[in-house]
């Protein structure tokens, strides 16, 4: 799939501007509130004209200014998550299902109303009304509806931002299962790190209306700089892995990397799959020497490239281990002990990794 | 003949109003749509003119609008004359009635549409054209449902005040029984004529139980509509 976007727009005293031609299947526009992400996707909706610009999906004008095209949304087939879900108010969940799919022309319908019900979750809400739904029934509903229209493109505009993080855990693995088993191109507009780093394999990172970064997601997660202030705690890299083989006697999986084997609790795929691993920066410790006796599963070494401040009393290392980058938080003062120089030898202690579903690759 | 039974002439009177309100709220109601989202929902140019237009009536005269009406609708006014080689006649006949009972409640049902249209959320007539529908079945999919307790408002109250309409209907039309003497206008009649006091009691009982059922109708069916569409 591809995806170019290339606007250009004035909103009050706002401007956007950005370019990016995405590989997809799952592209995150990432930035802070007021950065322009929701305007750029309601570009891309047809729901924003912008002075000029250019919706191309695969090859296909959406909107060319340049050429005067410009598809009304009914006719794009983009399906659109909002963040407040917008359900129909005056009609029952099966009804609210049933919409898109009836202005769908028949041939290009691929969605099945039963795959879909039993990948969100939502057959045992069919006859309800939404204001009788939780917020989490809702946004899945929601992203039911707009799937059941058979889109050539998922929109979701900050879909978990109104709900709590019970109701966030709820949600996230279906938007993995819609990305691994609907195998619809995303785009995914947030400002969490955590979402963007588990979802996307493509990212667009916006700020004040400008695209500032734009790239695959694992060497986006590397850049530190672009992680904004408050969300430092959930900084760190996605390595895509494969799986090599569980060993019931441990209950542990190997997983093969560039940088070296990781071992990680639990079953994850089948011998042979790729898996993308996420390790935060707070949760990896250096050390100067093979460090000997110690409980961590998971020690790699790896050159330093590059010492960051972050904030008054921290630093953040990036390793290059064979490769693959990993990245620690860790205080001044120790990064001043250890000697930590751009070029000197040191090992990255990981003391959690978390298995964020098979990796996001483009397929064929 | 007892007190409280009415005379041939009453009953017609009665029933003349109610069919002229009915005719004149459902003749009305698809122009009150139209005319509350244009609106609603669209700028042109000449808007607050056209927004004047259709209150006017309200605060007018009522017996200027009639005497427009008759100069317009009029055998001998221009859309009159126009009208009447299509066998269309408006005056001193019935249905003259119902076309100044019409453009006196017009007013009061689009604004009753127009804030129920202004209230639809409009994000969720965006939702439903990323979904498929074009601006017509968004219309009819979503916006005109979620109006419907404005819609029905809007008739009660253009059929009430039909009911009640005098001015204009007699300036426009007269007062012919059984043509176009409105409840109304029957009981201005037998206030008129010494004798009449009772029958205009009586006329006068039946316009109040009318008013009344048609409001708390209107209360009842906007309150269930609203239930049923409530977010």
């Amino acid at each position: 799939m591809s995806l170019l976007v290339d606007v250009e727009m004035i909103l009050g005293d706002f401007s956007l501007a950005a370019r990016f031609d995405s590989p997809g299947p799952v592209t995150a526009i990432f930035g802070a509130s007021g950065s322009g992400k929701t305007s750029l996707v309601n570009v891309i909706a047809g729901l924003r004209r912008p002075e000029r610009g250019q919706v191309l999906l695969n090859g296909e004008a959406l909107l060319d200014t340049a050429r005067h095209i410009d598809l009304p949304p009914h006719r794009r087939r983009i399906g659109y998550v909002f963040q407040d879900a917008r359900l129909f108010p005056h009609l029952t969940v099966s009804a609210n299902l049933a919409y898109g799919e009836w202005f769908t022309p028949r041939a290009a319908r691929y969605a099945l109303r039963l795959q879909i019900l039993d990948l969100l979750g939502i057959g045992h809400l069919l006859a309800r009304r939404p204001r009788d739904l939780s917020g989490g029934e809702k946004q899945r509903v929601a992203i039911g509806r707009a799937l059941l229209a058979s889109p050539r493109l998922l929109l979701m505009d900050e879909p978990l931002a109104s709900l709590d993080a019970a109701r966030k855990a709820e949600i996230m693995p279906y938007l993995e299962r819609l990305r691994d088993e609907i195998r619809i191109p995303i785009v995914y507009v947030s400002h969490s790190v955590n979402e963007v780093m588990r979802l996307a394999s493509t990212i667009a990172v916006m700020e004040g209306g400008r695209l500032k970064a734009f790239g695959p997601a694992s060497d986006i997660a590397q850049r530190l700089d672009l992680v904004p202030e408050e969300e430092r705690e959930e900084a760190g890299v996605i390595l895509d892995m494969t799986v090599k083989q569980h060993d019931p006697a441990t209950g542990l999986t190997e997983l093969a990397s560039a940088a070296g084997r990781f071992f990680v609790p639990g079953t994850i795929a089948p011998g042979g799959a790729t898996a993308r691993v996420r390790i935060r920066a707070r949760d990896v410790m250096l050390a100067a020497e093979e460090p000997r006796h110690i409980s961590a599963l998971n020690i790699v070494p790896g050159i330093v490239a590059e010492v960051l401040a972050a904030g008054p009393h921290a630093v953040t290392v990036r390793l290059d281990c064979n490769g693959e980058a990993v990245i620690a938080r860790i205080t001044r003062h120790s990064a001043g002990q250890l000697g930590l120089r751009p070029g000197t030898r040191a090992f990255a202690i990981i003391k959690a990794v978390s298995v964020a579903g098979p990796a996001a690759r483009a397929r064929p | 003949m007892s007190w409280f039974s009415l005379t041939a002439d009453e009953w017609e009177a009665v029933r003349l109003s109610l069919r002229v309100a009915t005719v004149a709220m459902l003749a009305s109601m698809p122009f009150a749509v139209a005319m509350a989202w244009l609106l609603a929902r669209r700028d042109f140019w000449g808007k607050s003119l056209v927004n004047g237009l259709v209150h006017l009536p309200l605060v007018l005269p009522p017996v200027v609008t009639g005497y427009l009406l008759l100069l317009g609708f009029g055998t001998r006014g221009p859309l009159g004359s126009f009208l009447a080689e299509f066998g269309i006649v408006f005056a001193f006949r019935w249905t003259g009635a119902a076309l100044a009972c019409a453009i006196m409640g017009f007013p009061l049902m689009v604004r009753a549409i127009r804030l129920s249209i202004e209230a639809v959320d409009m994000r969720l007539e965006q939702a439903s054209a990323t979904l498929g529908a074009n601006a017509v079945w968004v219309f009819l999919t979503v916006t005109l449902p979620l109006t419907l307790p404005g819609i029905i408002a809007g008739m009660i109250l253009c059929f009430a005040k039909a009911m009640g309409e005098f001015g204009a209907t007699i300036t426009f039309v007269s007062n012919i029984p059984g043509e176009t003497q409105t409840l109304p206008s029957a009981i201005y009649t037998l206030t008129q004529v010494p004798g009449g006091d009772a029958g205009a009691l009586r006329l006068t009982a039946i316009s109040v139980v009318i008013s009344l059922g048609a409001l708390m109708v209107s209360e009842y069916l906007a309150r269930r509509a609203g239930q049923r569409i409530a977010a």
